[in-house]
């Protein structure tokens, strides 16, 4: 690495075209795509196209010469489940990628479970493995506050989180390190281990999804398994999202995506129970009212009606 | 004397930029790299001592130069090498196999003759540096 400071730098050049070095990177279509496919979301959306800018300009000035040292890339997404923490670091990785701050745009998903060992000697090498497999991508940690137990000091966690901040420190141009978990324990997790909090330059608060945002996600799923809501059904499943909200263990988009399967199973039930007709597209691709009123969510609202005075 | 053996025998030594290309082209090729490191530098000593285990499924030649940097700080006064290990139907061999790390002062061979009956000779090479024990060949 000494050899580089050697060698003289290609000439910074002074004028750049803005125009032409956002085309050249091509990240307007994953942007648009992000715009298009992810409801809601909008601070988020406003995050990513703020961290886009900033590293388009830091590109820039690396041509210009001016950069004097590598951004700090790695981020951390809090929210609740089903929020879409997955699915936009995926995204993320796409447009470092393209911009050139990873090399490769991989994205490899883990949990405590693929960085901490089971015995003495045993964590090193677990996550060093994952780490050199992420090289050059996005290494995604879902529910990072689990690496940490403070209930036992003797936890192997605290062993894969100093080699986690070491390689985010060193290594910071090979890889780019997401955290992501729900936000109370994530704040938690940062408290305590204060190495994290310095190393990573961008928080991003994943807010939940109102129930129009929710319904609209309903279309675009159904819409990708060429499905589609009669007026009716959609009615109700507006509220059935209403009802389910209420509901313990309401996970956003993920239960929506859940609905939205066991809705399925119970329209393809209906149109397998007469079997003396002939469907056209339409009936197989029409979900109707009583697909969406057959569900659990409206006998258990009733129940908790019944049961008020 | 210096050793050479493998890929790009006949080319100065790789710098790490030639390496880490060399090892990207190999990671495309779906193949496994492992690092192998020996003190014996005798041409028929072809099982060298491994460092770690071969890399799989990596996407980036980062993982295998920083592992590479770590045996260098280990077995700096060594000799290192890759393999390029595909594990293909049909293959199932190294594919590529470089030096990417020698000692400093590399003393050679000896040539061993010894005289047979009638006019029979058997011949027998021998590294200098063998004749110290294993660890400490290469010290100075």
């Amino acid at each position: 690495m000494t050899r580089a400071a050697d060698t003289p730098q290609a000439a910074p050049v002074c004028n750049v075209d803005l125009r032409r070095e956002f085309e050249a990177v091509d990240i307007a279509p994953v942007l648009e795509q992000l715009d298009r496919e992810l409801i809601g979301l909008a601070p988020v959306k406003t995050r990513i196209r703020e961290i886009a800018s900033l590293l388009l300009v830091e590109r820039i000035r690396q041509k210009m010469g001016l950069a004097t040292t590598f951004p700090t890339l790695h981020m951390s997404f809090s929210g609740n489940p089903g929020t879409g923490k997955t699915t936009v670091a995926l995204r993320m990785a796409g447009i470092l990628h393209r911009l050139g701050f990873v090399r490769r745009g991989h994205v490899i998903s883990v949990t405590r479970d693929d960085l901490v060992g089971q015995y003495i000697g045993h964590t090193a090498p677990k996550t060093k493995e994952v780490l050199k497999k992420a090289m050059g991508g996005v290494l995604f940690i879902d529910e990072a506050y689990y690496l940490y137990r403070p209930e036992n000091e003797r936890d192997y966690g605290q062993e894969a989180i100093e080699i986690l901040l070491q390689i985010m420190e060193s290594q910071r141009e090979d890889l780019v390190v997401i955290l992501a978990g729900y936000a109370d324990r994530m704040e938690t997790f940062f408290q305590s281990n204060p190495g994290f909090r310095s190393r990573i330059a961008h928080h991003i608060d994943f807010p939940d999804y109102s129930e129009s945002e929710l319904l609209s996600i309903a279309d675009l799923m159904l819409e990708g398994q060429n499905y589609r809501f009669t007026p009716e059904a959609r009615a109700a499943f507006e509220t059935y999202i209403a009802a389910r909200k209420t509901q313990a263990l309401f996970a956003n988009a993920r239960s929506i995506r859940n609905a939205l399967d066991r809705i399925r199973l119970r329209q393809a039930n209906r149109l397998v129970s007469r079997l003396d007709r002939v469907l056209t597209s339409d009936d197989v691709m029409a979900i109707e009212a009583v697909d969406v009123l057959a569900s659990r969510v409206f006998a258990k609202r009733a129940e908790d009606r019944e049961m008020l005075p | 004397m210096r050793v050479t053996q493998g890929c790009f025998s006949f080319l100065p030594d790789l710098t790490d930029e030639q390496i880490s290309a060399q090892v990207q082209y190999c990671l495309e090729k779906g193949w496994a790299v492992n690092i192998e490191f020996t003190d014996d530098p005798h041409p028929r000593n072809t099982y060298w001592e491994m460092w770690g285990l071969p890399m799989f499924d990596l996407r980036d030649a980062a993982g295998v130069m920083r592992e590479l940097a770590d045996c260098r700080r280990v077995y700096g006064d060594r000799y290192i090498r890759l393999c390029g290990f595909d594990a293909s139907h049909g293959w199932e061999s190294v594919r590529i196999s470089f030096i990417v790390n020698r000692p400093k002062q590399e003393p050679g061979f000896r040539l061993d003759r010894q005289e047979g009956a009638g006019r029979n000779t058997r011949y027998s090479t021998r590294s200098y540096a063998a004749d110290r024990p294993e660890g400490e060949r290469y010290e100075t």
